[in-house]
Order: C-alpha cells, then sequence, then structure tokens
C-alpha cells in the first residue's frame, strides 16, 4: 500500500476540514465590527462562534502535528521557509484568542474596542496569510539542494500571491457571513443577509481572477491541463450555487454551498500538487515530493492506525458539539454588563 | 549572538511561558472538575457558586496555555528545522496523537461545559469537565513521550542521517516517560492546589464568603498534601533513573567533579564551571550514594570522568552542561517541593485543631506560597532541559546542529522581541484579570453563564 498516498490525503483532509471550519470563524471576526450596531450585537457575534472556534483552531494543530510526524521535510521547508508569516500568523492568533477570551471580562469601552481590533485582525491577517501561503507553495518557491527554502521575503510578497490572500479573505467572509444568518434573528440577522448579497459578486470576480490567473502562475494547471476537471468544476458549480441560494434566502444551502467552494477549492490544490508538496522554482530535482519529504514506512503505518481510529470519533464528538450549539442567538441571550 | 542562541533563547522563554500554564491547567481542571462532582452528588448552591468562580479563572489560565502552546508546535520547524529533520519519524508521532487526541477533546469540551450550563443533562455536564481534566493530563504524558525520546532515545534506527521508528511500543512506554510524566502531572495538581489555596485564603483572611472559601481551602490541602508527598517519591525514582541514563546531568545536579565511592550529597556549593572546580563546599558524606543506589557503597561518577568518558565515545567537544543554573535549579526545585508538603501539613493540623478559618498568619502565607509553584516547576524543567546541553537529543543530535540554517539571527532576533513583548503584555492583562476575578469572590448561583 502507498502509505504517503495515504497521508497526503490525510493532510489535505485536515487542512479542508481548518480551513472549512475556521474559513467561517474568521469570517466571523472580520465581519463583526461591521453588522453589529451595538455592544450587543458584537457580543451575539462572538458568541455565534463561541462554542466553536478554539476547537477549529485545533485542526491546524493536528495539520501540523500530522506533517511534522508523516512529512518532516515538508514540514521544516515550510515552517522555516514562512518564518515571518508564520510569525506574523502566530501573533495574530493569540491576540484573536485573547480578544475573544477576555472582552466580556470587562465592561469598560476601551477595553472591548482593544478586543475587538484583536479580534477583527487577528481573524483577517491568519486568512489573508493561508491564501498568500497557499498560492506560494503551488507558485514553487525557491528550495535548494539540501531542501531548504533559499529566497527572501519579498518573493513570498508577490502580487498573484497577495491576491490569493485576497481570495481566501473574500471567500471566508463570505462563508462567515452565511454562518452568521444560520445563527442570529432579527435586524442583525437581515444585515448579515444583506451583506452576503453584496459581497457574493466581488468575491466572484476575485475569485475568478484569481483562477484564471493560475493558468499562468501556478503548476497546478500542468497536469489539468486548459479545460478544468471534475474537481475545478465542482467549485465552480458550488460557489455559483451558494449566489442562487443567496438570492433564494436559503441560506443554510447557500452557507453549505460555500463550505462546499472552500472543501473543493483546496482539494484542487492538494490534488494538483501530487505528488509534489513542495515544488521548487530552483531546479526540479529538488522538488519536495510525498517520496522525498516523508517519514519512514513504520511511522506512517503506526500513524495510519491512529487516524483511522480516532479521527472517526473527534468528527462524532465535534458534529455532536455544532448540534447541542445549534439554535439562534437572541439579544435577550447576552446577559446585561 | 548568533542564531543558534537567540534560538535557544526563544524556546527558552516561550516554552518557560507556556509552563506557566500548563501546570495550573492540569491542577485546576481536575479541581473544578472535583468541585462540579461535589455539585452534582449534592445539589448544594455553595459548590455550584465554587465550581463557577474557579472554573471562571480556569478558562483565563486555559486559553493562555493554549495560545501560547501553538507557539511551540510551530517553533520545532520555524527555528528548529534540521531538528525536525532528524526526528520527525519519531517526534512528530505523539505530536501529532496529543492534537488528535487530547486537544480535540480538551477544546470541544471545554465549550461545551462553559456554554452548556442548563442546556444539556446535568450528567453530561459533569462529562464534559471531566473529559476536559482527563485530555489536560493526557496531553501532558504525550507531549512527555515526546520529550522523553530527546532525554533518552529508545525504538530508532539512523538511516541516512535521521532517527526512524524501529519500535512504536518502545518509543510509547519509554522508561524515562514513565518516570517523568507522574512526577510532572502531579507537579501540576500541586501547583493548581496551592492556586486554590491562595486564593481561598485571600477571602477566608477578610472573613468573605468564609463557608464557601472554607470548603475550597479543605480540598486543595488534602490536594496539595497528598500531591506534594506523590511529587517527592516521583521525583526520587525520576533522579535515580537520570542517574543511570543521563549521568552527567546527575553529576551535574550534585556539582560533583570527582567520582566518589560511596558519594555525598552536596548541600552548598559556588561553582566554578571554568577551572572545573567548587569552593565554600557543604557536603553530607554517604547521602548521593543512598540516593541514587539505594545502597552504601556504589559509586556516583564525577563529571571529569564523564567528560572524559564521552570524548572518547564521541569525540573532543565539551560535555559538560551549564553546571551552577542546573545544580542550583535541583536544589530550588527540591527546596520548594518539601516546602509545599510542610506547609500543607500543617494547614492539615490546623484544620484538625479547627483554626484554619481563623489562622491569619498562616492564610497570610498561603497567598504568598501560592506563587512559588512556578518557580519549582520552572526550575524543575531548567535542570531537565539544560542539564542535557549540549545535546538536543541526547548523544545523537547536538542543539547546535538543530537549528534552522535559512532563518538569520536578524529574523530569530526580531521574532524573540516580538514573542517576549507579547507575552509580558499577556502575563500583565492575564494577572489583572485573574487578580480582578479572584477577589471579587463566587458569584450568584443564578449569575449568567454566557461565556463572551
Amino acid at each position: 500500500m502507498d502509505f504517503q498516498l495515504i497521508w497526503f490525503i490525510l493532510i489535505a483532509i485536515l487542512f479542508i476540514g481548518y480551513f472549512l471550519l475556521e474559513g467561517f470563524d474568521f469570517g466571523v471576526g472580520i465581519l463583526m465590527p461591521f453588522v453589529s450596531k451595538d455592544d450587543v450585537d458584537r457580543r451575539i457575534t462572538i458568541n455565534t462562534i463561541g462554542p466553536f472556534w478554539d476547537a477549529n483552531e485545533v485542526w491546524l494543530i493536528t495539520a501540523g502535528g500530522a506533517m511534522f510526524a508523516a512529512f518532516p521535510h515538508w514540514y521544516a521547508t515550510l515552517f522555516s521557509g514562512f518564518y515571518i508569516p508564520l510569525f506574523l500568523l502566530l501573533v495574530a492568533l493569540i491576540l484573536r484568542a485573547v480578544g475573544f477570551e477576555f472582552r466580556s471580562k470587562m465592561p469598560d469601552k476601551w477595553w472591548r474596542k482593544t478586543a475587538d481590533l484583536f479580534i477583527f485582525w487577528g481573524s483577517l491577517l491568519p486568512a489573508f496569510l493561508w491564501g498568500v501561503a497557499l498560492t506560494n507553495i503551488v507558485q514553487g518557491l525557491p528550495i535548494g539542494p539540501d531542501k531548504n527554502f533559499v529566497g527572501h521575503l519579498g518573493a513570498v510578497l508577490n502580487p498573484y500571491a497577495l491576491l490569493g490572500g485576497l481570495a481566501a479573505v473574500a471567500l471566508f467572509t463570505l462563508h462567515g457571513a452565511l454562518f452568521l444568518s444560520l445563527r442570529t434573528t432579527g435586524d442583525l440577522k437581515e444585515r448579515v443577509e444583506k451583506v452576503a448579497r453584496l459581497l457574493w459578486i466581488p468575491a466572484g470576480l476575485i475569485l475568478a481572477a484569481f483562477a484564471i490567473l493560475g493558468y499562468w502562475q501556478t503548476v497546478l494547471f500542468e497536469g489539468l491541463g486548459l479545460i478544468p476537471g471534475t474537481l475545478p468544476t465542482l467549485t465552480i458549480i458550488s460557489f455559483v450555487a451558494s449566489y442562487v441560494f443567496i438570492q433564494l434566502r436559503w441560506h443554510g444551502y447557500a452557507f453549505g454551498a460555500t463550505g462546499a467552494a472552500i472543501v473543493l477549492g483546496t482539494a484542487v490544490v492538494f490534488s494538483g500538487l501530487f505528488p509534489l508538496v513542495m515544488p521548487s522554482t530552483i531546479d526540479a530535482a529538488y522538488h519536495l515530493t510525498v517520496y522525498n519529504a516523508s517519514s519512514s514506512e513504520l511511522t506512517l503505518k503506526v500513524m495510519s492506525v491512529v487516524a483511522l481510529i480516532f479521527l472517526p470519533i473527534v468528527l462524532g464528538y465535534q458534529g455532536w458539539s455544532y448540534y447541542v450549539f445549534s439554535q439562534r442567538l437572541t439579544r435577550e441571550a447576552i446577559p446585561r454588563d | 549572538m548568533e542564531s543558534i542562541d537567540i534560538a535557544r533563547w526563544q524556546f527558552g522563554i516561550t516554552t518557560t511561558y507556556h509552563y506557566l500554564f500548563v501546570p495550573l491547567t492540569l491542577g485546576l481542571s481536575v479541581l473544578t472538575a472535583i468541585l462540579h462532582s461535589f455539585y452534582y452528588k449534592t445539589g448544594s448552591s455553595e459548590y455550584k457558586r465554587l465550581t463557577k468562580f474557579f472554573g471562571k479563572l480556569f478558562i483565563i489560565i486555559f486559553a493562555l496555555g493554549v495560545v501560547t502552546g501553538i507557539v511551540l508546535e510551530f517553533q520545532f520547524g520555524m527555528a528548529w528545522s534540521e531538528y525536525s529533520r532528524f526526528v520527525g519519524d519519531i517526534f512528530g508521532i505523539p505530536l501529532a496523537i496529543e492534537a488528535l487526541l487530547a486537544f480535540f477533546l480538551e477544546s470541544t469540551f471545554i465549550a461545551v461545559w462553559l456554554f452548556g450550563w442548563d442546556r444539556i443533562s446535568k450528567g453530561l455536564h459533569l462529562l464534559s469537565i471531566w473529559l476536559v481534566a482527563i485530555a489536560s493530563s493526557l496531553s501532558a504524558i504525550w507531549i512527555l513521550i515526546a520529550n522523553s525520546w530527546m532525554q533518552v532515545p529508545v525504538g530508532y534506527v539512523l538511516n541516512e542521517g535521521r532517527a526512524e521508528l524501529s519500535d512504536f511500543v518502545a518509543v510509547l512506554l519509554n522508561e524515562q516517560m514513565l518516570v517523568m510524566a507522574p512526577h510532572t502531572i502531579i507537579a501540576g495538581f500541586v501547583t493548581g492546589g496551592l492556586f486554590m489555596l491562595g486564593i481561598s485564603a485571600w477571602h477566608l483572611y477578610r472573613g468573605h464568603q468564609v463557608e464557601l472559601f472554607g470548603k475550597s481551602a479543605r480540598i486543595s490541602l488534602i490536594f496539595v498534601a497528598v500531591g506534594g508527598l506523590l511529587t517527592a517519591t516521583t521525583g526520587h525514582d525520576h533522579a535515580q533513573h537520570t542517574g543511570e541514563h543521563q549521568p552527567m546531568k546527575l553529576a551535574a545536579m550534585e556539582g560533583l567533579w570527582d567520582t566518589e565511592e560511596p558519594a555525598s550529597f552536596s548541600l552548598f556549593a559556588i561553582i566554578d564551571q571554568e577551572n572545573r572546580t567548587a569552593t565554600r563546599e557543604i557536603r553530607l558524606p554517604y547521602l548521593l550514594t543512598i540516593l541514587a543506589h539505594n545502597d552504601l557503597t556504589s559509586p556516583v561518577r564525577g563529571m571529569n570522568e564523564l567528560q572524559e568518558m564521552k570524548e572518547e565515545q564521541f569525540g573532543p567537544g565539551d560535555y559538560l552542561p551549564p553546571i551552577a543554573i542546573v545544580y542550583w535549579g535541583f536544589r530550588i526545585m527540591v527546596g520548594l517541593g518539601m516546602l509545599f508538603i510542610v506547609f500543607s501539613i500543617y494547614g492539615i493540623t490546623l484544620w484538625w485543631r479547627g483554626k484554619l478559618d481563623t489562622s491569619k498568619r498562616y492564610l497570610k502565607y498561603a497567598m504568598i506560597v501560592m506563587f512559588l509553584p512556578f518557580i519549582a516547576n520552572s526550575a524543575g524543567w531548567i535542570v531537565a532541559e539544560m542539564g542535557r546541553q549540549p545535546w538536543i537529543v541526547y548523544g545523537l543530535l547536538l542543539t547546535a546542529d538543530g537549528v534552522s540554517p535559512n532563518v538569520s539571527g536578524g529574523k530569530m532576533l526580531l521574532t524573540t522581541i516580538g514573542f517576549t513583548l507579547i507575552y509580558g503584555l499577556l502575563a500583565a492583562v492575564a494577572g489583572f484579570l485573574i487578580y480582578r476575578f479572584a477577589k471579587k469572590g463566587a458569584p450568584e448561583e443564578d449569575a449568567p453563564t454566557h461565556a463572551y
């Protein structure tokens, strides 16, 4: 059995889970200042993701750990190569968590405004950075013979990668607006629905530009050819379907559709890369692949057994927690300070 | 400073900081679960209020542990990429399993607990806090499996300059982990217990909510006394194991330059590492041999002999760890550990005589002693980690060879300053919030529990 393939798929699944779940809570954090009229609205907005955001983040931690174990070279090259962007990501995630956890602990205005800033930037910046990082990977990076990234930060922040960052922000924000529409009521609900309606077209334009330019900018379509295959087509259909559902005011379906677009879009990236994990722009001989970056077979086997047993259990209780906290939050549910 | 030095400082700062919150989480999660269990069993509003009160403090601490923990997972790859390439096969496994097994459980059920008052059945609600407590200790076990492999590598083969897994069970049941995990986790319980005792004492001292905080003070006293004794016995096992597998660390812990047979235990010494000597020594004869070997005659190797042995084995080089830090770190840890035992047993005798709630002097000291476990915990880790220098993986990889070759010293310095500033700010804010809530006392029984 090809354990490298299995683990490539599992890591793809972990990142897909991460973007699908943390995607909407990033979106909610980005939208929070704009859809709220007062502090009660802001608290409702935060509480919609209150029981979820932390567990959503664990998808990233698990993906990181799994990458470390299954593909140590991928992990080492990626993390040391994106040193400064990952530092910024960590800072953003720390401030964001602090914003969530500490905001309601004091009623003072300046305190809550500071927390709001942390939440907003702490959601926007990671969403953007993930877009930039993933784009860089599919563009290829200057990776040298000893598997190390040898480029500069400037190369990471190229225009197409920045567009990728923007695309991620747009998609996650739309996804977050639709999530909010499922967990809020009254005026707030109407406002987030309006945001979703207004946001779809600019988001669509950014995503379309990103996809089309991808033909020239990335390694993904070398294998795919000019005509998009099944996965890219399904991604486009999902995203377009979200427009239809928003217009029909079927927000649950629309949320499902943006979720599907995130899942499928990420799947396009990973399947387009395979068997590469980090293409080198210096020399094809320096590409990191699932085979030259992986652990020994025993490690992959052990990890497969563990994942096979525990991933379904995790999915089970995490799904259950979404079921427990599925009702809408009203203004009455927020206690007065 | 070169990037290796900055990377080490960064790891030291971020890990020590993270480890302020970890032991508190280990202890407070169990204590909150115990309070919640009393509430579940008795239905008493007092226990419910205590549960909510300590639960709130626990949440603040837990959140800080989570965010500072992500930094560590990323840091291996960011600053120590060569190390990551070398150990990924083995070290990555417990890290991944920790996330899959413990972090998901912890993060999901802490939210269920926090947001779940009156929303799920009482039994399920109680179960959720116990799952958080179990997951906290589970995560400690997995990360200690990873750390133990760095201390005493087992179950591996070297292949093309990397350590590859050859025996998963050996890694899983590494003897090093079996002696280290109980010591570390129980020390976390003591930390949580003294924290709860100190906060309870604050209110008892002022005669505020006495009937409530008298209860939590008694629970925490038992917790600390039992935990303190077990920390000492497990620590003894750990030290004996260290003597066997990392003799250089033990010799450094004792400032023992020359092999002694039988060996004496050092009470005080001024260490002069450069000239390989120590002055103003006070040594107790036989004691080190008794502690290390449970007999009166066995030798304990000194650092001079061990250095020669290492040179023979690995070639010329300096195989001595920074001795003074390790020597004093060990003494601070053990001294404080002893203090905690005495302090808690004295508290129990006060309780026995019915004087606990009114003994102002004891309550005052309890408010100070609650801060000392953090020093003891850090000292313990400093002994464990600095005591095995210059190795990052004992006997296999030098710390200097583990650092990322493509990350400049400037970048490392920038991020180190960044983390330090943010962590300093976090500490100030968290300290302020904990102080504020601790001072306020327990909330009313039906106070709102919406989290954010």
